[in-house]
């Protein structure tokens, strides 16, 4: 498939809110070890008020769908994560304006003003220790594989952000609450960039069953 | 898990709805899970306002009422409330002399009443924030995301609040919250874990004959782990670190407070205290005023945290003022 479209969006959304839904006991667990045991249950409550709104969402151009995500995950999820994962979803809505569809350079410009969003909200940088750790690489992957096609950028995106999560795995935190823990953070794996892993995950699967 | 509890995902709800029948007088609640004082707004005060994740209590819907909050916004247990919730406050409360919003510092927290105040302020309300990062615990340096606003917000509200409600003008509360929490410093420490409703058993696993120093109001692991020690040691393992920090010296005057984590007696907090006021003597700092009691607790966890404030007149003054609400009430 060369271009992503409204119900590719929204298998995507569909395939992300399920895995964080049967992963929230993990996502939480992680939180657990180095932050404060809420990551799977807030980022669960968050997209199980996205799925209710579907319907809703969906009859929306690209960007609208995606700011109708962003805006109820902002208003939903509380956290860091809240803010974090809609500001990404906010900064994709900018970037795919009333298209209709995203070629891949388009799904990859979006992509990388998501990044940018999260790392302006937060303030965080690579070896932080958060969700950008694994967001950054996936979406250099990505424009290095968009060439390829769109799946197969996908797929790149998917595993860098997986090499990425797993990378940081020995670090200390610096940003967010395990960055309280000092040295005991280090060898823990980190809850945001786990999900963020599963969002890329999702990404691909999605637009690989089309 | 063992709680006083009808389904984790309707806790918090209950919680408030209970909060509003008990206390009618004082404060309503409304949509989205804001505790708003029963008079608010008041034309020409200052609207103050704060919020955090609930499992806190009495910390902040037990604080609104005449002389300290003018709304509190409660979020999930732990998480912080989400920018709705903290425009819909600052609605509430805006009597058109501008809303300061109290904010402890963590991450989330942070983002979301950045959040709000920019979307208060398209909508013409003046706000401005003070970032409460009292937690001698954290290093503060560009490696963290800084200290944790913990038992200094307490102090902060009521003195801020009670600024707030003789008429100083924004400005002017504002620039007093900065100066509490430039003066102020706090470290806690926990002989149990606490157990999120919604997650269902204990945070971290500690043993019988074990202790966290330096926990923050979350039931996240402290920096060290140690064997138990005596109240005394655990005290001076506490008040050391506030007192060098500062530094807390000869001649400062210094309100004192010692606060429960949510499962720990008074009779234990009075045993924390009587060291506290030891050392402090000892190292000739007065205590001019003090706190004891179950204030910014992390659940049901034993424990507790320290907390002293470098007093000036002004702040001695508006500790002294008038208060009424849920959990606090002097001289109304």
């Amino acid at each position: 498939m060369s271009t992503f479209d409204s119900p590719a969006f929204r298998r995507f959304v569909e395939t992300f809110a399920d895995r964080l839904h049967e992963r929230r006991d993990e996502l939480t667990q992680l939180d657990s070890a180095i932050g404060d045991a809420d990551h799977g249950i807030n980022m669960d409550r968050g997209f199980s008020a996205v799925r209710g709104k579907l319907d809703e969402l969906a009859a929306a151009d690209l960007g609208g769908f995606s700011k109708g995500v962003g805006m109820t995950l902002i208003s939903t999820v509380g956290g860091a994560s809240g803010p974090l994962y809609g500001t990404f979803f906010l900064r994709l809505a900018t970037s795919f304006g009333d298209r209709a569809s995203a070629t891949p350079d388009e799904l990859g410009e979006a992509l990388r003003a998501g990044l940018d969003g999260v790392r302006q909200r937060g303030k965080a940088e690579l070896d932080d220790k958060t969700m950008v750790d694994a967001m950054s690489p996936g979406v250099d992957a990505y424009e290095a594989a968009s060439a390829d096609g769109m799946g197969a950028a996908l797929a790149a995106a998917a595993t860098a952000a997986a090499a990425g999560r797993d990378r940081i795995t020995p670090l200390v935190a610096r940003k967010g609450r395990a960055s309280y823990l000092g040295e005991r953070a280090a060898n823990h794996q980190d809850p945001g960039a786990t999900s963020t892993t599963i969002l890329f995950e999702s990404l691909r699967d999605a637009v690989a069953e089309s | 898990m063992k709680k006083l509890m009808n389904a984790a995902d309707d806790m918090v709800d209950e919680a408030l709805a209970g909060m509003a029948a008990a206390h009618p007088d004082l404060i309503r609640v409304i949509e989205p899970n804001v505790i708003v004082r029963a008079d608010a707004p008041r034309q020409g005060k200052v609207g103050i306002i704060s919020g955090g994740g609930s499992g806190h209590e009495p910390m902040h819907g037990g604080f609104v009422g005449m002389g300290m909050l003018d709304a509190a916004c409660a979020g999930a247990v732990f998480t912080s409330p989400v920018p709705d919730q903290m425009l819909a406050a600052t609605k509430a409360v805006d009597g058109g002399a501008g809303v300061l919003h109290i904010v402890k510092n963590y991450t989330g927290d942070i983002m979301n009443f950045e959040l709000a105040a920019e979307l208060a302020q398209a909508e013409g309300i003046e706000v401005t924030s003070v970032i409460l990062a009292d937690d001698v615990a954290v290093k503060d340096s560009l490696y963290t995301a800084g200290r944790r606003g913990v038992g200094g917000t307490v102090l902060a509200e009521k003195i801020v609040g009670a600024a707030a409600e003789e008429g100083q003008d924004l400005a002017a509360v504002t620039a007093l919250c900065q100066r509490v929490q430039d003066n102020v410093r706090s470290m806690g420490m926990a002989l149990t874990s606490c157990t999120v409703p919604a997650a269902g058993k204990p945070t971290f696993e500690i043993g019988d004959d074990e202790m966290e120093i330096g926990v923050g109001i979350h039931g996240e692991p402290g920096r060290e782990r140690r064997k138990l020690a005596s109240a005394d040691e655990i005290t001076e393992a506490l008040l050391t670190p506030i007192l060098d920090d500062m530094p807390f010296s000869s001649g400062d005057k210094v309100l004192a407070f010692v606060n429960g984590m949510g499962g720990t007696p008074l009779i234990e907090l009075y045993v924390i205290y009587n060291k506290v006021a030891q050392m402090c003597a000892d190292r000739g700092v007065t205590i001019e005023r003090n706190l004891v009691g179950s204030y910014i607790t992390s659940l049901e966890m034993a424990g507790c945290s320290i907390t002293l404030l470098k007093l000036d007149d002004e702040m001695t003054r508006l500790w002294d003022a008038p208060v009424h609400t849920a959990a606090l009430r002097r001289g109304a």
